[in-house]
């Protein structure tokens, strides 16, 4: 008598069908999408044609005409398309040399605010308060205006910090190594090290295996690299790499590596601002980890290091990873701050050439087209480097 | 710093420990001999907790002296690591390695501390994950455990050092009333083996049955010690008295 009553599923008309809504509301919701687009690129053909202008990429073969005063060997009358390439190059420069420096701030500061020193911890919340709460773009006008450009001597009286470094109000000029004649030959010894580092690292990792003993086949690897390198350098006759040191000609410097003012400024202002940010990330990732599991690591009588190796490390970097991610990508696109304290990045570059050529629209979608593939490119790593640490959990 | 041991494995003399301002332990002396079971009872925030932690320097003592199996517990690192390595330990939180399997939690510290060979490390933990009741979870990892077979294999982790000293901190303290009684017997099988214990427990029954003598923790303070027939039908002091009836009424 209850069963007569029980609707089977045959009987569920379509507007109340769990699974039929569900297609139609996809359809709808690309339908939209598709039909915004539309309007979009349709409404933008139209002001286009009516202000008698037409989408093209020609004019990147023009001749650019503007100087770029660092980066590629660069000059005025080559075509738009290689200026903006020597802009990439420099976005990319500070981007990776930030990333880096970003990193080892992060890491130093992050560690410093755990620390059980009482000074050593407060100075590092100082800076992790003091440095998040001031908008990065006023951080690199001070980097800019008030260090480089006004606190900074005149390049005939520079502070010199040891090592040859030398701080001018016109840039920062460090020691370089430059390749000499014999640097062909050192690189011979130099591919061979590699080569059989990487031997020298597959048989110990078998051998390792093989005898089933814990140990760092890589240290081998590298011991034998450096062994090799070591090797070549006095084999080679004459100095494969020579050391310039800056040294002041008059009104200049000649020899080492300069960097602009602008360089400096903007690389000092985004490793400081992302440092921070990535301080409190690898803070919070150390804290993710129980003290429990300290304890137990300890309690079954692992040493410091192997308890921050084996146990505490691997599951920070779980935590850390993905945040880290972003902030890497935050500051490639923070980079794009450049243009204000005159770096000759991207988008520096970039809006030259549109100013010079009135293509908004196709620099526009240039510029955003490079930093879309610099940001895509930083996700996939970070995300196959995050895969691999999960891949070790579950 | 080696120093004579005929007198027992553990030995506390007057032993104190401050968290800042908080007396935390008042002058513990005691002795342990090979072999024993010590159960440590007491009230919540007594410091029994905080002694058996002193044992393998989880906590530091500051003033008195412990010596375990020889070797005084000083600012001595290698003092230290060898202690850890004759002392296993089994948290009231089980804290096994999320990112191991289960095997891997218990050959851990054999491979890497002891530099046994892998495959022996292995073999070892199966062994130990036999004893203990669960080998055919071995290739799991301790989240798909239930809190039982999580503090079994902890108590698997722990032997794998093949330790002279077992801790256990309120090992049951974390678990459903249906999980105690497979870590409860894990234990008893222990102590029958001849295992030297100190368990901090609530679990009367467990001390009754299992321990040599039954250790009454108050305030910081080492109150009473007795055998179990002793301590629990013939109390001495009036603070023990108390706490009994309260535990016991149930």
């Amino acid at each position: 008598m209850l069963s007569e009553k029980i609707t089977s599923s045959h009987s569920i008309p379509f507007w109340r069908d769990i699974r039929v809504l569900r297609v139609i509301g996809q359809v709808l919701f690309l339908l939209i999408i598709a039909a915004g687009i539309w309007w979009l690129l349709n409404n933008l053909q139209m002001n286009l044609k009516t202000a008698g202008l037409n989408i093209g990429f020609r004019f990147l073969k023009n001749t650019a005409g503007f100087p770029i005063s660092e980066g590629l060997r660069y000059n005025p009358t080559d075509v738009n398309a290689y200026a903006f390439w020597v802009g990439i190059v420099n976005t990319i420069r500070v981007a990776v040399i930030g990333i880096v420096l970003a990193t080892v701030i992060g890491i130093v500061v992050g560690v410093a605010r755990l620390s059980s020193n009482w000074l050593v911890k407060k100075l590092a919340g100082i800076y992790v308060e003091v440095i998040r709460n001031i908008p990065l773009l006023v951080q690199l006008f001070f980097w800019y205006f008030a260090v480089m450009l006004t606190a900074l001597p005149l390049v005939g009286d520079s502070i010199r910090l040891p090592g040859s470094i030398h701080l001018t109000r016109r840039g920062v000029y460090i020691p370089w190594a430059t390749a000499t004649e014999s640097f062909s030959t050192w690189m011979f010894y130099v591919i061979g090290g590699l080569a059989l580092a990487i031997i020298v690292y597959v048989l110990r990792r078998t051998q390792l295996k093989r005898a089933e003993r814990p140990g760092f086949p890589i240290a081998w690897a590298g011991m034998v690299f450096i062994l090799i390198a070591f090797a070549g350098w006095f084999l080679t006759s004459g100095n494969p790499l020579a050391l310039t040191v800056p040294v002041l000609k008059k009104f200049n410097f000649t020899g080492g590596l300069w960097l602009s003012t602008s360089f400096t400024a903007l690389l000092m202002g985004l490793s400081v601002y992302t440092g921070a940010f990535i301080a409190e990330i690898v803070r919070a990732g150390i804290l993710a980890v129980s003290k429990g599991q300290i304890e137990a690591a300890k309690a079954v009588g692992l040493k410091r290091a192997q308890v921050l190796r084996l146990v505490v490390m691997p599951q920070a970097l779980r935590v850390i990873i993905p945040p880290l991610t972003s902030q890497y990508l935050n500051l490639t696109k923070n980079s794009s701050l450049a243009i204000l304290i005159g770096y000759y990045d991207l988008m520096n570059v970039g809006t030259t050439i549109f100013n010079q050529t009135g293509r908004a629209v196709e620099m526009i979608l240039l510029i955003m087209a490079s930093y879309l593939t610099m940001s895509l490119l930083t996700s996939l790593l970070m995300n196959y480097y995050n895969r691999r640490m999960k891949l070790v959990e579950r | 710093m080696s120093v004579t041991s005929n007198e027992g494995i553990i030995i506390y003399r007057d032993v104190h420990k401050w968290y800042g301002d908080f007396h935390a332990l008042r002058g513990i002396t005691f002795t342990m001999q090979k072999g024993e079971v010590i159960v440590i009872c007491g009230p919540s925030g007594s410091g029994k907790s905080t002694c058996i932690r002193t044992i393998n320097r989880l906590e530091e003592h500051q003033r008195g002296q412990i010596i375990v199996d020889g070797v005084e517990l000083t600012n001595d690192l290698r003092n230290i690591d060898t202690i850890r390595r004759e002392v296993g330990m089994v948290f009231q939180q089980f804290n096994l390695f999320p990112h191991l399997r289960v095997l891997q939690n218990v050959a851990l510290a054999p491979f890497w501390v002891l530099k046994m060979k892998k495959s022996k490390a292995e073999e070892i933990a199966i062994q130990l994950l036999e004893r203990v009741g669960i080998p055919e979870q071995a290739q799991k990892y301790p989240a798909q455990l239930s809190g039982g077979q999580q503090q079994r294999v902890a108590i698997a982790r722990a032997l794998a050092m093949t330790p002279k000293i077992m801790l256990f901190d309120e090992p049951t303290s974390a678990l459903d009333p249906e999980m105690i009684k497979e870590v409860l017997d894990v234990m008893k099988e222990l102590a029958r083996s001849g295992m030297t214990m100190i368990v901090v427990t609530h679990e009367m029954g467990f001390a009754r049955e299992v321990a040599n003598r039954i250790v009454f923790f108050d305030f910081g303070q080492l109150i009473e010690e007795n055998t179990p027939e002793e301590f629990f039908h013939n109390p001495q002091h009036e603070r023990t008295k108390l706490f009994l009836s309260q535990i016991l009424d149930y």
